[in-house]
């Protein structure tokens, strides 16, 4: 088959098409054929007609008189074939293989056995076409019969003109005949490729979360190629929701013990005796907190670079997303008696993943948070910039003790700083990778005063 | 204050149980949803403890029937589920808070004490002692007529001193209270609370002692 389709592409819509258009085009053709043809043959049956009546015009004047025959060619005979065109007329009238009159030249039929019926038939004459008759009538001169054979030829100039006006006008209907055949295919092709059209619109539309079944009105021949994808898609929702719920039940078999050691550790925190396990148990509750923060970014980071492929942009209030990023931190700020001052243009609406920037900015703040000192101060900005949005994020920490942001921002990569905060080095990086993904920018610089400032632009 | 724990992992309960009630808290258990509704239905609470994944159900939908019923009870969720959406999904079903497992005590405080005083609905639980009012959810200390505010620390450390009156709190004890495990604080930093609690408990007859080589000590004059 695929031999078979030279023109064969990948594209149903094309191929059908051309399909259409091919047959369009033959019957297009057979059209012109027909007509031409048919409208040949009456115009030629007309011009035989008026050549016969002309001969049998002039046999009715034939006449025998004194063993002799005699002929008396009437006007009206040529007249008539005047009517057609400004055609050259020859006539020749033999009797016995002789010729009485006219052109002896003018070719007629070999064979004279055509008594009853005149004769129609096409020659060559002195560099024309003509098309002629020949009538043959009996005579009776002195009893005996006398064969006279009547012939009138027309040259065919005229014919040829009414020939080619025809064919002219069935060129112009055959193409007439398959613009309008290939307008209909095109459409008609468009109708049927359209559910197909529809069906990859409605899935290509979708975003990257929403795994409903396909509804959209199919043609019963798509059905069971829509059935099988929402077969597929049924399956892969399963998946994920399976996924979904074993990655809870990981996370609640993991950290409902690690929170048991945590509290069990502070209990026995409260009642150690001796320094040595004050020491050993403050590092056991340091340990827990370092694994579940841990936990806590690599999945966050994991769930970063999943949805960068696909990211689900939304306009939404910034201003309520900071809001509610300071409030759920607050109590962290607290209790290191931070003063957090929030300066927060009201109602900035911009667009971004939410999911992603609240992940980014709760990054941001937390990490201020983390490297303040005592009873320091957390500057935090959203304002509109010309270029869209800008969160800053300020401290009045420890500075970024001379590591630059190209070193802090590599996975698991710390500042040379910090080693005594807990940290998995794993902020930054879903900070400048969310920045990434957005077409934005994000810098980090020490303050001159001490401190860091981060700035997170989209 | 008064807690209902609902927490199916007995070893969790019982430690969280076990250290709330260090800190002077009442705490009521219950394993599952069903229990929660029977210990509802017979005392009041200043806060519920609810975990999500429980034997009997999803603690989403208790948050969900506890909020049509009207009850007023603030709820904290404690989850082992950090994900971003997670979180988001946990505010929106109705919880006041929520703590990630495992979670540090002092910022569970911090968090119930944010919210009862955002709720601004709980019974105040002033302390009298030695001719001053120490309000804790307010930050407050009232001594005559006089209000003063008190820093988170002064706060939490005065809580620690008035838990247990005479008793004598060493600065490594006072230390592992106040400071988080994640930085290592030096214990010096202790004598900058006590000195800027002692300015604010002036004018009252509360004096934090020192106890030469042990600790300190609140005493009523």
């Amino acid at each position: 088959m695929k031999d078979k389709w030279r023109f064969s592409t990948n594209s149903l819509g094309r191929r059908l098409l051309l399909q259409l258009l091919l047959v369009a085009a033959v019957l297009s053709a057979l059209l012109y054929l027909a007509v031409r043809s048919v409208a040949n043959q009456a115009a030629i049956a007309a011009h035989d007609n008026i050549l016969g009546a002309s001969a049998t015009a002039i046999a009715e004047q034939l006449t025998a008189s004194e063993g002799e025959v005699l002929i008396d060619i009437p006007y009206s005979a040529f007249s008539m074939l005047g009517a057609i065109s400004e055609d050259r007329v020859f006539y020749r009238i033999d009797s016995n293989s002789e010729t009485i009159t006219g052109y002896e030249d003018l070719p007629v039929p070999e064979e004279v056995s055509i008594r009853a019926a005149p004769h129609y038939y096409s020659a060559q004459f002195r560099d024309s076409d003509i098309r002629a008759v020949a009538l043959e009538r009996l005579i009776t001169v002195d009893n005996a019969p006398v064969s006279v054979l009547i012939s009138v030829a027309q040259t065919r100039r005229g014919q040829d003109a009414i020939t080619a006006r025809v064919a002219n006008t069935a060129a112009a209907l055959g193409i007439g005949f398959f613009l309008v055949a290939g307008l209909m295919s095109w459409l008609a092709t468009r109708s049927t490729v359209r559910p197909l059209h529809d069906v990859a619109g409605a899935i290509g539309r979708r975003g990257a979360h929403d795994l409903r079944d396909l509804k959209s009105p199919i043609p019963s021949e798509l059905a069971p190629l829509v059935n099988a994808l929402n077969g597929f898609i049924a399956r892969l929702r399963d998946t994920l929701h399976r996924n979904e719920t074993f990655m809870a039940e990981a996370a609640h078999h993991v950290r409902t013990p690690l929170a048991t050691v945590r509290t069990q550790a502070e209990i026995a925190l409260r009642q150690a005796e001796t320094d040595e396990s004050r020491l050993t148990l403050r590092s056991v509750i340091r340990a827990v907190d370092e694994s579940s923060r841990s936990a806590t970014q690599l999945l966050d980071h994991a769930m970063i670079t999943y949805r960068s492929d696909q990211l689900a942009l939304e306009t939404f209030n910034y201003s309520d997303l900071v809001a509610e990023v300071i409030r759920g931190l607050s109590a962290t700020a607290e209790l290191k008696d931070l003063t957090v001052i929030a300066d927060v243009d009201a109602n900035l609406e911009y667009a971004g993943d939410k999911v992603l920037i609240e992940c980014a900015l709760h990054n941001m703040v937390d990490n201020a948070i983390k490297y303040s000192t005592d009873e320091g101060q957390v500057d935090i900005q959203l304002s509109k910039v010309e270029a869209g949005i800008q969160f800053r994020v300020c401290d009045a920490g420890r500075g970024l003790g001379g590591s630059v942001q190209r070193d802090l921002t590599v996975r698991f990569k710390r500042g040379l700083n910090v080693s005594d905060i807990v940290g998995s080095g794993l902020g930054l990086t879903i900070v400048e990778h969310v920045a990434e993904v957005h077409r934005g920018c994000f810098t980090l610089i020490s303050r001159s005063g001490g401190g860091t400032c981060a700035t997170l632009t989209l | 204050m008064r807690f209902l724990l609902v927490e199916d992992n007995t070893d969790l309960a019982n430690s969280v149980s076990a250290r709330l009630k260090l800190d002077g808290h009442a705490v009521d258990w219950a394993a599952d949803l069903r229990g929660a509704d029977g210990c509802l239905a017979g005392a009041s609470y200043d806060l519920i403890l609810l975990d999500i994944a429980l034997p009997d159900g999803d603690g989403r939908d208790f948050l969900a029937r506890h909020r049509a019923m009207n009850r007023d009870t603030p709820i904290i969720v404690m989850t082992a589920r950090n994900a971003v959406s997670d979180r988001v999904k946990l505010l929106d079903s109705g919880a006041d808070d929520y703590v990630t497992k495992p979670f540090d005590f002092s910022e569970l405080e911090a968090r119930c004490r944010a919210v009862l005083r955002r709720r601004g609905g709980a019974a105040r639980n002033v302390v009298s002692f030695g001719g001053m009012e120490f309000d804790a959810l307010a930050a407050q200390l009232t001594i005559g007529n006089e209000v003063r505010e008190l820093r988170n620390r002064e706060l939490r450390l005065l809580e620690i001193l008035l838990s247990s009156p005479r008793s004598i709190y060493s600065k490594a004890q006072l230390c592992d209270r106040l400071f988080s495990y994640s930085e290592a604080p030096s214990e010096n930093a202790i004598e900058v609370y006590v000195g800027r609690l002692r300015k604010k408990l002036e004018g009252s007859n509360a004096r934090i002692e020192t106890v030469r080589g042990v600790g300190y000590r609140i005493i009523d004059q």
